[in-house]
């Protein structure tokens, strides 16, 4: 269907693209391994997190807790900021984004440019900052909604609902999905769904390693998990650090042309060491991985150009994903 | 050959600043032991009393997770590269503002 009501109904329904030429040989006479990637960029707001917005707001609705005129406060890095802005726009609602200041420029001129409005919050004191400047935020405005996106089972069900279904029509043949790991939501959501409808799947999650800055302030005792995060759901999970996923990212555009974020590197780095291992097994596999963005985003990080350490100089002390 | 263990910042008290240290075992188990008796300390920020993976502490074995290859039963060997990592979730900084807003630190 390419006709729709609003922008709203445009969400979901993302082409499915196969990867001949990344996807790696095999011996004649062996099964095929085969690499896929859904195209989340083709969302109204440009990423994976139009889904989750548009299903936590439509809850919120319809649970009561969001009302006409509301603000909505959301503490983002970005791509759920924006898919927010666009989905409050529409629906009437006035957002806020408490977001840490060392994300890039196109993200936060974007959810300006969507009405959005921000409060920073310093990212060189890390997260005691973070939650200092949240509490104050909290304080002063109780009647501020928050749909917290870590742990809203909504999130997690628009994969159930809708990438999933998508996943198993577009590759009823699937072996492996594989997706990053942040909320967890898409993982959630679309893992359980596929665990019921495929025998054997695997459920492969590719986890951001940042650079040594984001971590450094970081005391173990404060970590978190978030709560939709449910491990049995994973088969697997890999950390992939900033050099590999820049290295991955480049290689998709300059092999397949497809032009995406640094975290979709971290994914097809996932998903090309399941393909390859399927392939030393001798074992059929259509592996379908998750693109959450497109890279235009991240272009004034400069880590498209110049060498693999350059790039990585540029992304240390950055959430790319 | 050894196996190559990364140390996160805020473990480093244990291993004198040291970011690359370098330990021994068939398990992980065997291989944090191994890194207690010449780090004191380390073992106890990475177990738990009860002898678990403490719940905001990822191992990871050539970047896979080791929960999901037996947690400390998970095998290593001598060229291995093993990573600590605190547990964060994606949007690192801003999962603590949510958190705080609801009340979770």
């Amino acid at each position: 269907m390419a006709r729709y009501e609003s922008l709203l109904d445009a969400c979901g329904g993302t082409p499915l693209v196969g990867l001949p030429r990344l996807s790696p040989a095999v011996p004649e006479g062996a099964p095929p391994v085969r690499l896929w990637a859904k195209l989340e960029d083709r969302n109204p707001t440009g990423s994976i997190k139009d889904r989750a917005a548009l299903f936590m707001v439509r809850e919120a609705e319809e649970s009561g807790h969001l009302r006409p005129g509301d603000t909505i406060l959301e503490p983002t890095s970005g791509n759920t900021g924006i898919a927010l802005a666009m989905v409050a726009k529409l629906r009437g609602y006035r957002l806020v984004c408490v977001m840490p200041e060392n994300v890039s420029a196109e993200r936060t001129q974007l959810l300006r440019m969507y009405g959005a409005e921000i409060i920073f919050s310093p990212a060189a004191g890390g997260s005691n900052q973070a939650v200092a400047t949240a509490k104050q935020i909290a304080a002063e405005h109780p009647d501020w909604k928050m749909l917290f996106q870590y742990g809203n089972p909504a999130n997690a069900r628009a994969h159930y609902e809708t990438t999933g279904p998508e996943l198993l029509h577009d590759l009823p043949t699937i072996t492996h999905f594989v997706a990053g790991l942040g909320t967890t939501g898409t993982l959630m959501g679309t893992g359980r769904f596929l665990r019921e409808k495929v025998d054997g799947i695997q459920i492969i999650a590719a986890e951001p390693r940042y650079g040594e800055l984001v971590y450094g302030l970081r005391n173990i005792d404060e970590g978190y998990v978030p709560e939709l995060y449910d491990a049995s759901v994973l088969t697997r999970r890999f950390s992939v650090g900033t050099r590999d996923a820049v290295l991955r990212t480049r290689q998709l555009i300059e092999v397949e042309g497809i032009f995406a974020g640094f975290s979709t590197g971290a994914v097809l780095h996932a998903a090309l060491a399941v393909a390859h291992e399927a392939v030393r097994a001798g074992n059929r596999a259509d592996v379908a991985f998750v693109v959450p963005d497109a890279g235009w985003k991240y272009l004034s990080t400069g880590a498209y150009g110049g060498t693999l350490n350059e790039a990585e100089e540029a992304l240390e002390g950055q959430l790319w994903a | 050959m050894a196996i190559e263990v990364r140390v996160p910042t805020i473990l480093r008290t244990y291993t004198g600043g040291a970011k690359i240290v370098e330990g021994s075992g068939d398990t992980l188990t065997e291989l944090i032991d191994d890194l207690d008796a010449k780090h004191s300390g380390l073992k106890g920020r990475l177990i738990t009393p009860e002898g678990g993976l403490h719940r905001f502490v990822n191992i990871y074995v050539n970047d896979e997770d080791v929960r999901f290859l037996g947690a400390l039963d998970a095998k290593v060997k001598d060229g291995d590269s093993v990573t600590i990592l605190p547990a964060v979730a994606g949007g690192a900084l801003g999962f603590a503002a949510a958190a705080a807003l609801l009340g979770g630190l």
